[in-house]
């Protein structure tokens, strides 16, 4: 057995250098300046960027929201039915996630655009065209399109536990649907939940590829900042570094929310 | 009555979810046979985006250097990865939670992080083979930025996938059946060979196929590592950013096709196995 | 029954990969005779050496091979027997970021003029070898020594030109000739403006009558106010989705560059192209070794070989940008060779001003004002406090349901 624990070695090594030490980097750096000296000036920085974390925080948050709402009917429906055809409807949910991330948003831009599928689509009845593109709210959608599967996974995990006799139980001691709801469904789906939220939150508060593509750089995001400064038109490691360090604050704190531990989160998307 | 609204209601809602997933998918393969470049009127049938999808070299020099980086990261992660599980399981309760804590990491962190701090690393070892060379006289290549890191992102955050995913395994085989093969001769190496190899293989199996696509998917932190090289998803944004040819319709539509028909098979593949063992 | 689908379907899969297979097959790829070339050069000197040189171009800025045109980088393969990785930007600020990071080296870069004076600064470009590039006697007498490397000693030009309005016929009434055009809330929403700070601040300081070279942080911040103005009517900030946004009648007006306008224009006959009274940026884009480049001599050969009258032609026609390459230009047609959007006239040209590098705390100062400008919103988007307390109150709420939850469960 002894013998054995060596074997996670070049794991445990791998891990220090290539996990570990690049986000201690990330701390150095958000703490010196281009010299290398200690300095403060990154992390007050930060104070001119309110507004972007605010809408990042806010349109994820609302993004989740929505996955949430769309995602627990389902969750619920796949979870009662017959265990061959849940397969199947698993397959058509996690299908569309293997498609290229990229090309999943781009689609997106020919539906929205002004003279794209949707508005020829309403015009055919007269009504429109609306400005759909470039908007918070499309920069919304393709967070809820991307990320849906991520919610309907681990919540139908959850609920697949849930036995229809506790439900039926409740219902002949006379609860409401709402009651059913709140008191049983919700609360013993809750891990599947809070994975999902996370699931969810994370990826819509650190993207910048969906506001590139859908919001034509008017919403600004905390990814869209970090990647301006690393890759992008103003150049800033330290700034970039120290806007990175307050988006891990803000997940890690996401996470101690929703409670969302080690293994319990993973088991849900695979 | 009132269960009859309710089915109706369930009904409705199943279409409009799962229209509103594959619409998308459904239009742009439509667009990818359309004869002019309009992304929205459909003007006739043409495969001739498909035909100049083949030729771009482009393209098909990133799908070769995608399944390269795909392959060899894949293969290191589960092999690495499957070593560590074993280990981890056999260490006490609270050194496992710990490093448990250590690998989920990777996993929640924001992939826009990951592809920074590892920039960052690779950028401040360059400095460091820069500095050694000119200190010691030394020719450390200073240039490795391209496939050696794009490899060595991709392992790093595919193991803990495949912890994940043999661990569980591990905990749910019995430990008296390796003890059995010792007691009847086998020696740990045998042993581990003939009886736990063999019960963890579709944990492994699966872990690889995760990390395998993972890799190919991964956009976010290839972009930060990959220095001049250019991979499908960095070929498909850059392709994105510009005077968008319906190509990029066309690779879509084989991509999709692609996985569907894959899903299929192995799916096929199982319930025939399923049928024999019956 | 689903075996029996998955079947179906898989053979319908099959059928319609050979079908698509069939259909490329009979598609026989036709090699034209090679592009001509000077024949004193020695342009096989690196043949079978398995030399790769890494390109890095802006997009859509080679003649490609599309529609027929010449792909010049193939042509130079097959010429020279070296390897091109070829790889594109979309502004010269990530393209510095690219290069200032470390994180990938290149060996041809073709930066604008005010990016390559601070390249040079910076000590970040190479010296070229002229020898290995005798096609630089074919560049213009005005387009040599010009201010960002007095000398010649960095960099040979590729193309310049200026910045207009392009705009859509049927949607704006009047010749958007002012720069004003982009400020007016008749066209609200359907304005593009330049993704990247000089640009843009380029076209602010214009509007106001300043020099697009601010030499003060106050500058910047009166310009920046400017561009803050302009947010509330700007659709997208874009660079080149500009090509799919105008061809496609997404928006009315956007400032752009010349040669793209062209393509535009072609692809769109309801476009047109107006360089505004307030006066404009010229500018050139030339190409540069950056410092480090391993094989710097293959490099030159590649800029040699795009200084090739043969290929300057065919990138001056498939760009459509402006060519300082004097053959060139007198090969191509007359009406390309008076296009007032290509080759605009002195009296036009005499009120352009060139970008210079600006002091670093200027540029500082400007890179700060950008994002600001970005994430800057008129109306304070007055909903956002509100609803994220809402939201944030609902998580406590919630929060404590659980624990309460949690509670009652574990006093059973």
């Amino acid at each position: 057995m002894e013998k054995n624990k060596r074997l996670s070695l070049p794991y445990l090594i791998w891990m220090a250098i290539f996990i570990a030490a690049p986000l201690l980097i990330v701390v150095y750096f958000s703490f010196t300046d281009q010299a290398g000296h200690f300095t403060l000036s990154n992390i007050t920085a930060m104070g001119d960027y309110t507004g972007v974390f605010a809408t990042s925080l806010l349109l994820a948050a609302v993004a989740t929201v929505i996955c949430l709402v769309l995602a627990f009917p389902l969750g619920f429906y796949l979870s009662r039915l017959q265990v061959s055809t849940q397969h199947m409807m698993l397959m058509l949910v996690m299908l569309p996630m293997w498609m290229n991330f990229l090309l999943r948003t781009y689609a997106w831009m020919s539906l929205l655009e002004k003279n794209g599928l949707i508005n020829r689509f309403l015009g055919l009845f007269g009504i429109g065209p609306f400005d759909m593109i470039n908007t918070s709210g499309a920069v919304v959608l393709g967070m809820v399109y991307n990320y849906l599967p991520y919610m309907i996974l681990p919540l139908y995990t959850a609920m697949v536990k849930i036995d229809q006799s506790v439900i039926e139980a409740a219902q002949d001691l006379g609860a409401s649907m709402f009651q059913v709801l709140s008191r049983v469904l919700v609360p013993l789906s809750m891990p599947g939940i809070a994975t999902g939220i996370t699931m969810v939150f994370v990826p819509s508060v650190s993207t910048f590829i969906i506001s590139r593509m859908l919001g034509g750089g008017d919403t600004l995001l905390v990814g869209d900042l970090i990647e301006m400064q690393f890759l992008g038109n103003s150049y800033n490691y330290n700034l970039g570094s120290a806007m990175s360090l307050v988006l891990m604050v803000i997940v890690l704190l996401c996470m101690s929310l929703t409670n969302t531990s080690g293994e319990d989160g993973i088991e849900g998307v695979m | 009555m009132k269960r009859k609204h309710f089915r109706m209601i369930q009904r409705v809602y199943l279409v409009l979810i799962f229209s509103f997933m594959y619409m998308p998918i459904a239009i742009m393969a439509a667009f990818s046979f359309n004869q002019s470049k309009s992304r929205t009127l459909f003007t006739g049938f043409t495969f001739k985006w498909y035909k100049s999808l083949f030729h771009n070299e482009m393209i098909l020099r990133a799908l070769g250097l995608s399944l390269v980086v795909a392959f060899s990261s894949a293969v290191f992660a589960t092999v690495v990865g499957t070593m560590a599980a074993i280990g981890i399981n056999a260490m006490g309760k609270r050194s496992r939670a710990v490093i448990n804590n250590i690998s989920y990491m990777p996993v929640v962190n924001p992939e826009i992080i990951t592809g920074v701090s590892l920039m960052l690393l690779f950028v401040v070892m360059k400095d460091g083979v820069a500095f050694l060379n000119a200190r010691f006289g030394l020719t450390l290549p200073e240039n490795f930025f391209g496939l050696p890191t794009l490899i060595i992102a991709h392992i790093s955050f595919n193991l803990p996938y495949v912890i994940f995913n043999v661990a569980p395994k591990l905990r749910q085989m019995d430990i008296r059946l390796y003890e059995a093969a010792l007691d009847l001769g086998c020696n740990p190496k045998q042993a581990f060979f003939k009886v736990i190899l063999p019960e963890l293989m579709p944990a492994i199996l699966s872990a690889f196929l995760i990390c395998l696509t993972y890799s190919i998917d991964d956009f976010l932190i290839s972009y930060f590592t990959s220095g001049t090289t250019q991979t499908l998803p960095i070929v498909i944004y850059s392709m994105t950013r510009k005077k968008v040819s319906p190509e990029i319709n066309a690779l879509s539509t084989v991509m999709f096709l692609s996985i569907l028909a894959i899903i299929l098979t192995s799916n096929y593949l199982d319930s025939r196995r399923d049928r024999r063992e019956r | 029954m689903k075996r029996t689908l998955c079947a179906i379907i898989a053979v319908v899969l099959c059928l319609v990969t050979l079908f698509v297979g069939a259909e490329l097959e009979t598609d026989t790829v036709v090699s034209d005779e090679p592009i001509p070339v000077s024949p004193d050069y020695d342009w096989k000197r690196f043949a079978g050496k398995g030399v790769t040189i890494n390109v890095y171009n802006w997009g859509l800025n080679i003649s490609d091979g599309t529609d027929g045109s010449v792909d010049v980088v193939s042509e130079f393969e097959n010429l020279t027997g070296i390897q091109v990785n070829y790889t594109t930007y979309d502004t010269n600020e990530s393209l510095y970021a690219k290069l200032k990071s470390g994180g990938a080296s290149y060996d041809v870069i073709i930066p604008s003029d005010y990016m390559i004076g601070k390249m040079i600064n910076e000590g970040m470009l190479e010296k070229l070898d002229l020898d290995n590039i005798p096609n630089i006697q074919k560049i213009g007498r005005q387009y040599r020594g010009l201010p960002y490397d007095p000398q010649d000693e960095y960099s040979v030009p590729y193309t310049w030109g200026v910045v207009g309005i392009v705009y859509n016929k049927n949607m704006v009434k009047e010749i958007p000739d002012s720069w004003d055009a982009l400020w007016d809330t008749r066209y609200k929403n359907s304005i593009l403006m330049f993704n990247n700070s000089r640009d843009a601040f380029a076209i602010a300081a214009r509007r106001m009558g300043k020099s697009l070279n601010p030499k003060t942080r106050e500058d910047v911040a009166q310009i920046a106010q400017e561009l803050k103005k302009q947010k509330s009517v700007v659709q997208a900030w874009v660079m080149d989705e500009i090509y799919d946004k105008m061809e496609g009648g997404e928006a009315a007006l956007a400032p752009y560059y010349a040669g793209d306008a062209q393509i535009m224009i072609s692809e769109n006959p309801d476009l047109d192209f107006v360089i505004p009274k307030e006066g404009t940026n010229y500018f050139v884009d030339a190409m540069c070794i950056p410092a480090g480049s391993q094989h710097k001599e293959a490099a030159e050969m590649f800029i040699n070989f795009m200084c090739e009258t043969s290929v300057g032609l065919a990138n001056s026609q498939f760009t459509n940008y402006s060519t300082p390459l004097i053959p060139v230009w007198e090969s191509l047609d007359d009406e390309q060779k008076n296009s007032p959007i290509a080759y605009p006239s002195e009296e036009v040209l005499a009120n352009t001003e060139v970008f210079e590098v600006l002091a670093p705390e200027v540029n500082a100062a400007m890179d700060r004002a950008w994002g600001d400008i970005k994430s800057y919103s008129e109306n304070g988007n007055g909903w956002i406090v509100p609803v994220f307390l809402l939201l944030a109150v609902a998580l406590i709420v919630w929060n404590f349901w659980r624990r309460n939850l949690k509670i009652r469960r574990d006093n059973y």
